[in-house]
Parts: structure tokens; sequence; C-alpha cells
């Protein structure tokens, strides 16, 4: 079986139609693709190696050999930057997987059963969202130490929550319509129809979901980092960056600068890229047919 | 002069041509009726009028209203005009109001925008026009939200900010479409009322001639665009000069031809006798058309629904209450047999619905006991129930909901296969699905399309192949025509028929419209408030109903012929 969406070329060009005509969505677009870029680049080539402290250049300013200047231990800015975004974007990716791969199933799950499974697994919804994602990440990686993994775990779980409302929201409004009915008059279970019928149908909203939590995600692990809780020394990220850096700031602002640009430029794409998307995809500012 | 006057009206939307040199004139106290299947241009028209046309729009032509020209009248002017001098009245009640706003708030704010009158001066008055509409202020305060209101209610409300100015043009556009036929009568009767009371020109846009030859004057005909005939209703009406006019009405009249298995008013009397006169019915069935008793000689009835009962939970008065339960199906039995066309009437929210669904084991009964061919459907397991799913299926009203918008029509049409024991491989399910959509009358070749790329009309023949595929022995259709055009109904009809000839298949035909139920089936229950309160042959009890509910659904039914008579009548 095919996924329905991609086997539907009219669907497509109208999407792409959309897509080339939405300022905010080729905006966003362009600016995540190059930062992916900049983060796969890392692999094979940076300017210089972030591992190599040469303690004789440290604190320098901009120059041509060193565009965004060096830190307090002589390591390139922008080659830590570089080397950074892969550290955000894996954290991002694998949490909003692990929200997604969660939370959907249970969003669905809730829809289809209702009754008390609904009511059960939407108050632990509740209870969950209820933490403050932050402080209940921080609490998590304090008591199974810093570090990447412990990062993407805290953030995921937060994710979780969220995938589950959205996913059950969608599949609540397609449960009562017509084409369901007929499907469960043509005897396929709950597990069935779901699968075929509601998870396609509601791509579109989680796929929108998902870009807003991954922006939400470097945000988060960028906090997370800054407080010592992420990836750990030597490996760079760009909320370690700024915190070695605030003691700093008023000799060497590029220091915080360059790091701080770099969040910011990410969630601005991503966010760009999710609103795009919403527009394009949002069923009530399509025209029907 | 008249009041509205249109000349050579001319629309085009975003290079689209959607009218060509329109005319028509209403004078003050007079209807006009404005008929043709839907597309054909007669929503634009009232938008034209109220200019509240979409952005692309570009219009030619003269419109005139009581002197001003609209077409050339800048907008603050038409603001003062709209929702006093003209005000409109929409199809869908349950989404024209304002659902946070109370509907004395919605009836007052066009009183004191247009007036600038005080609140308690405009509370006043949008308390007349709410009492004069048929809602008292002692049941319906102007602090009910629309929510609150059923959607006869709503219209009623929507009527009244449209009429709460006396306006001198009302434009009403398919008030009634969305309303079962009892509350249709009482809404054209208000309608006519106001009318007549404040001299007022009144633009009924309908698809339907029956209603439009009980309300109006005179009627003009819209077809792509283009008006075809015009002229007093009764003449156009009886004359039928055009083809046009003539194939609406033939259409809104339409009965499919049917012979012996399901024509059962004789056919039942003859069954009795043993003697079956058609070949073409496969398997032997029950006598078609055996009026519903306990099955007689061989063969048991197809369906036995006996003692069903279906209460939801209400809603709880207070924390400490229980709730009271409210009982949508009230111990409904009937039967049955194969071959046989029941139509299940009512008016809507009377639990036609809730039935057809427990019967199609999408819910479950409350009590009681529904068996299929011998078989319990009730409280049994998904699996269980395939034998007994295999030989039900369903068809719905809306064309357009009823298909997953992402599936091919194969595959949409292919889904109840999954019944089958044995899974049919990928060509032989393309034969099976070619098939089904040879016998609803569409080309294998549709297979391939989207749901999205035919017509509403199309839509439900897909529909119906998808019902049929896996050889049920029963049909349950919910409203099937009702969202369908007049001349689109008679052929979807004819196919209902047809099918109903070839395959044998029995059809619960659940519907509001007698017309329907008088076109296609063999015996009617009319239902009311979650009882069968009558039942028996179409003819016998639509001709000559028995009971107070059965009575009113009759009489409120539009009748083109009695329409046009009782017109002649008035004229001679």
């Amino acid at each position: 079986m095919t996924m329905p969406a991609s086997s539907q070329p009219d669907d497509f060009r109208h999407f792409l139609h959309q897509a080339l005509r939405s300022g905010s969505f080729m905006t966003g677009l362009i600016i995540t693709l190059l930062i992916a870029a900049m983060a796969a680049l890392s692999f094979i080539w940076t300017p210089y190696d972030v591992t190599n402290l040469v303690v004789a250049n440290r604190m320098q300013g901009l120059s041509a050999a060193h565009p965004f200047g060096t830190d307090h231990l002589g390591r390139d800015i922008l080659s830590m930057i570089m080397v950074g975004s892969r550290n955000s974007i894996a954290v991002a990716i694998v949490a909003v997987g692990i929200g997604m791969g969660i939370g959907v199933p249970l969003g669905c799950w809730a829809a289809a059963r209702g009754g008390w499974l609904d009511e059960v697994l939407m108050r632990f919804n509740d209870v969950v969202f209820a933490f403050p994602a932050l402080l209940s990440a921080i609490m998590i990686t304090a008591i199974f130490g810093p570090g990447a993994v412990n990062a993407i775990i805290a953030i995921g779980i937060f994710n979780v929550p969220v995938f589950a409302r959205v996913a059950r929201a969608g599949a609540l409004a397609l449960w009562p319509r017509e084409f369901i009915l007929a499907a469960r008059a043509a005897g396929k279970g709950k597990a069935l129809i779901t699968i075929e019928h509601i998870l396609p149908n509601i791509a579109s909203i989680l796929l929108v979901q998902g870009t807003i939590q991954f922006a939400l995600g470097i945000l988060a692990e960028a906090g997370l980092s800054y407080l010592g809780l992420g990836a750990q020394p030597p490996m760079p990220s760009w909320g370690r960056m700024l915190f070695d850096a605030q003691t700093r700031m008023m000799i060497a602002p590029n220091q915080a600068i360059f790091p701080g640009l770099a969040i910011v430029i990410t969630v601005l794409g991503l966010n760009l890229l999710g609103d795009g998307l919403r527009d394009i995809l949002d069923p009530r500012l399509r025209r029907e047919r | 002069m008249s009041l509205l006057e249109i000349e050579k009206l001319s629309l085009d939307i975003a290079g689209m041509p959607i009218l060509k040199g329109m005319d028509l004139a209403i004078d003050a106290g007079e209807v006009m009726g404005l008929v043709g299947e839907s597309g054909s241009g007669k929503s634009m028209t009232a938008l034209t009028v109220m200019q509240l046309l979409p952005n692309a729009s570009r219009t030619r032509g003269r419109v005139t209203f009581d002197g001003i020209d609209i077409l050339s009248a800048p907008e603050a002017a038409m603001c003062r005009l709209r929702g006093d001098d003209i005000g409109m009245v929409f199809q869908e009640p349950m989404t024209a109001l304002n659902p946070v706003k109370t509907i004395g708030e919605q009836v007052a704010e066009g009183i004191r925008w247009h007036t600038g009158a005080n609140r308690p001066d405009a509370e006043a008055r949008a308390r007349a026009i709410l009492d004069r509409v048929g809602l008292p202020e002692a049941r319906f305060p102007l602090s009910r939200y629309p929510h609150e209101l059923s959607g006869g209610q709503r219209q009623r409300v929507i009527i009244a900010i449209a009429c709460a100015l006396k306006p001198k043009l009302l434009i009403a556009d398919e008030p009634t479409t969305a309303l079962d036929v009892v509350l249709q009568k009482q809404i054209l009767e208000l309608l006519r009322d106001l009318v007549d009371e404040n001299r007022m020109g009144l633009l009924l846009i309908s698809h339907d001639l029956a209603v439009v030859a009980d309300m109006a004057d005179r009627v003009t005909i819209m077809r792509h665009g283009e008006v075809m005939e015009a002229g007093e209703t009764a003449k156009i009406l009886t004359q039928q000069k055009h083809p046009y006019t003539r194939q609406l009405a033939e259409a809104s009249v339409h009965v499919p031809v049917r012979n012996a298995p399901s024509r059962s008013g004789s056919a039942g009397v003859a069954g009795r006798g043993g003697a079956h006169e058609d070949p073409s019915f496969p398997p032997p069935p029950g006598p078609a058309g055996h009026p519903p008793h306990k099955g007689e000689g061989k063969s048991a009835p197809l369906l036995v629904v006996e003692g069903v009962t279906r209460d939801y939970a209400g809603r709880r008065k207070s924390l400490f209450s229980k709730a009271e339960p409210f009982r949508a199906v009230d111990n409904v039995s009937f039967s049955l047999d194969a071959g046989q066309s029941m139509a299940l009437v009512g008016r809507s929210g009377c639990g036609k619905s809730t039935l057809a669904r427990m019967i199609l084991a999408l819910d479950r009964p409350t009590s009681g006991e529904i068996r299929l061919l011998g078989q319990t459907v009730a409280d049994k397991s998904e699996a269980e129930l395939r034998p007994s799913r295999r030989e039900m299926q369903v068809v719905f009203q809306d064309p357009y909901g009823s298909f997953d918008p992402r599936h091919k029509v194969e595959r949409l049409i292919a889904e109840p296969l999954h019944l089958l024991e044995k899974k049919p491989a990928r060509t032989e399910r393309r034969e099976m699905v070619a098939e089904a959509l040879h016998e609803v009358g569409l080309a294998p070749s549709d297979m391939d399309k989207y749901p999205h790329e035919f017509s509403g009309g199309q839509r439900q023949r897909i529909s119906i192949a998808r019902a049929i595929i896996t050889r049920p022995k029963l049909i349950v259709a919910d409203e099937p025509v009702s969202a369908l055009d007049v001349s689109i109904r008679a052929q979807v009809l004819d196919l209902f028929a047809d099918l109903n000839q070839r395959l044998g298949v029995a059809y619960l035909f659940i519907t509001h419209d007698l017309t329907v139920a008088r076109a296609i089936t063999d015996q009617v229950m009319v239902m009311h408030e979650g009882k069968i309160v009558e039942e028996g042959r179409t003819s016998e009890v639509l001709d000559n109903p028995q009971t107070e509910a059965a009575r009113a659904l009759v009489a409120a039914a539009p009748d083109l012929e009695r329409a046009i008579a009782r017109r002649l009548g008035e004229t001679a």
C-alpha cells in the first residue's frame, strides 16, 4: 500500500504552487536548508579543529583568519557554531521523533477508543503539561546525569503530550465523518481505520506541529546546555558557548553574539517554515473542490 | 418602475463567466422564484444584488434597486442598504448566526446600526420582531444563544434579523433546504405572511420547483448563468414551453419504472399465493412486499428488528442528580423481507438515523434485538460480525463527506472487499471494481481518479458502487438523494430502482422527502419521537395517513402538481 499523500500528483502540484507563492514558507525553507547544510559540512570540513586549543590565539576579535573571532581557549567561533549545529539539530530531531513516535499513537488510540481510556490518557497528558518543561528537564538530567542523551530524552518526553493532543483532536474530528462510518460498515477495525484513513488525513497538521516542536527543541537544548546539562565539553554546543561567553560580554561581545544569532536564526527559520506550511496545508484556507 | 430591476447582467469571477446577460425584475409585494440547479448562478445573482461578491469579480449590465444603481454604488451606500432596505436569509441556519452572541444582540445589532436607536429601543424592536416570527419572549428570551435553538428556530432568528427593519426586498437563498418538510412549510408560510404584511418584494431562490410553485407569483428559470424562461408561475409550469423547464418539472415528479418484485402493492398479494412471476429475481427471496408479519412458510424475513431502544446519556442538571437519559429510539419493531424496499420517514431528529446505525451495527441498542438473516447483529465482536456485514451496506447523504479524499476510487469502492473470507488478488479486485462501476453507470477507467474529480451525482453513484460490491442483500440508504439536484436525483433514484430489480437487493430508505419515498419504496414506516407510529404500503399510508405525525408530514410535503392546480384555481 502506497502512502496516499505522495501518490496524489494533483495535490502535490497544488502544494508546490502554493509553496512557491508563500514568502514565509520559502524564507523558512531556505534558512533551514542552509543551517542543515552547515551542519552537514561540519562533518567533512571546518575552518579549524574545535578540539584543538591554541591558547596563544585566545580572545581574538574578528579577522580574516577567524571571521567570528576566537574564544577564551583560542578555539575558532565559526567552527564551533558549525559543529554545535550538529548537536542542536540531532537533539531536536530525536526529541521530535520521540514525541511523535509515542504521542501520535497515544492520541490516535485515545480518539479511537474513547471512554475511560481517553479520559485517563488525556488527564495524564495534562499532568505532564502542568510541569514546567525546562524545570522538569533539569530534574531529569540532574537525576540521570548531564549529557546529550539525557537532554534528548527530557525534551522528547515533553513533546509527547503535544503530539498526543494534536493527533487526538485531528482524529476526533474525523471519526464521525461518513467515510469513516463507511469503512466501519466495511468491517474494518479501529486500528486499520486509523492507519488507512485517520493518519493520512492528520499527517499535515502533525507535520506543521513537528516543525514548531523542532524549533522549540532547539531552544530547549540551548537552554539545557547553557545550564551545563546538555552536551558535555569538548563537544561544542550553542547554549554552552553562550554560557562561556557571558562573563566576558563587555570585553568580547562577539563570543556571545554569534552563537546567539545562530539560535535566533535557526528558530526563526523553523517557525517561518511551520507558519508557511500551516497556511498551505490548512484545509480551511484551501479552496474546496 | 419595479423595485429591483436587473438588466443584461453579466458576471465573471477570475475570468470564469458566471452570469450571461441575465434579466429579472421584482415589484413590491411580489414573490419571484429563481429556480435552477447547483452552479446555475442563482446565488451569485443574489450576491450581486447585495454587492457581496468575491474579490475577483467583474460585473457588466445594470442593477437598479429602488432607483439606486447598485453596480456603481459606493460601499458606504451599500452598507446602508444591506440589512435595512434589502434583507437576506441564508440556507444554512447552523452557520449563519454568530455562536457567541445572543439572539437578542444579533437582531438588535442591525437595528442600532441602521437607525441609531439606543439599546433599550433596539431591544424592544428586536423583541417585537422575534415575537412576530414565532419566537415569543416568554419562551425565547433575547438572552438565548443560537446553540440553544433548533434549526427551524434559528432560521426564524435569521428571518427576524433580515426583516427587523421592514426591508423593501428580501432575498432568501434556499431558506428551507436544510430543514425537514414540516419546518419548511412553517418557514415558507412565515415568509409569505411577512411579504403580505409589509408589501415586501421576495426573491426566493430554490432548486425545488414544488416550493417555488407554491410560493412565487412569477418564476425565472436559470441554467448555466442564463435565463431560460421567465413569467407567471402557473403559466410557465403548466405550459412548460421551454424544454429545460419541462425537464426540471419531469425530474421533480420522476418515478422510476419498477416492476414486479418491488411494486409490492399487488405483488404482496400475489406473493402470498406463492406465485412469483419475475424470473430475473435472484435466489428465491421471500415473497416480495410481504406485509411484515411473522415468517410465513419457508422464508424468514431478511431483517428483523425487535423492541429496539437506544438511550443517550443526557445532560446532568447538577453535580449530584443523575442525568436524565434521552431516548432516541423507543421500542421499535419491524421486519423487512428480501428484495423489499422500505422507507423510513420522519422529521429531523426523530431517531431515523440512530435506528439505521444500529441496524448497520455502527451503534449498539440499549435493549432489543436486531437480526439479519437470523444472525443477531448487536453485541458481537467485529470478527463475528463479518458475515452479517457482508450482507448489508450503506449509502450516506453527503456525496462529499462519504469518501476519504486521499484515496482513489478503486480503493474506495474496494473497501468492503475487506469483508470477504478470501481477499481477491489485485487483478481480480480491479475486475470487481470495474464491474461495480459498470453496474452504476460509470466507466471502469474512473477507478484511477480521486473523488473530487466527480460531481455530486457521480459521487453518489460511486457510493452505491461501494455498497453493492459485496453483493449485499440489504442496503441502508440515509437520505441518499436529498443533497442532489432534481435531475440528478431522478437518475440516482432510477439507479436504485434498477439495482433492486437486477440484484434483488432490499432497501431501507431513510428520508424526509415523501416524493422520494413514494417513488421508490413499497412499504413505509413513519417515525416520530423515536417511535414508529404508522406503517403500511407506501401509497396507502401517504394517501391516507392515520396518525397526527404522518398527516403533518404529508400535508407539509411540497407537491408540484397540487401547487400548480391551486395556482390555476386562484387565477381562474
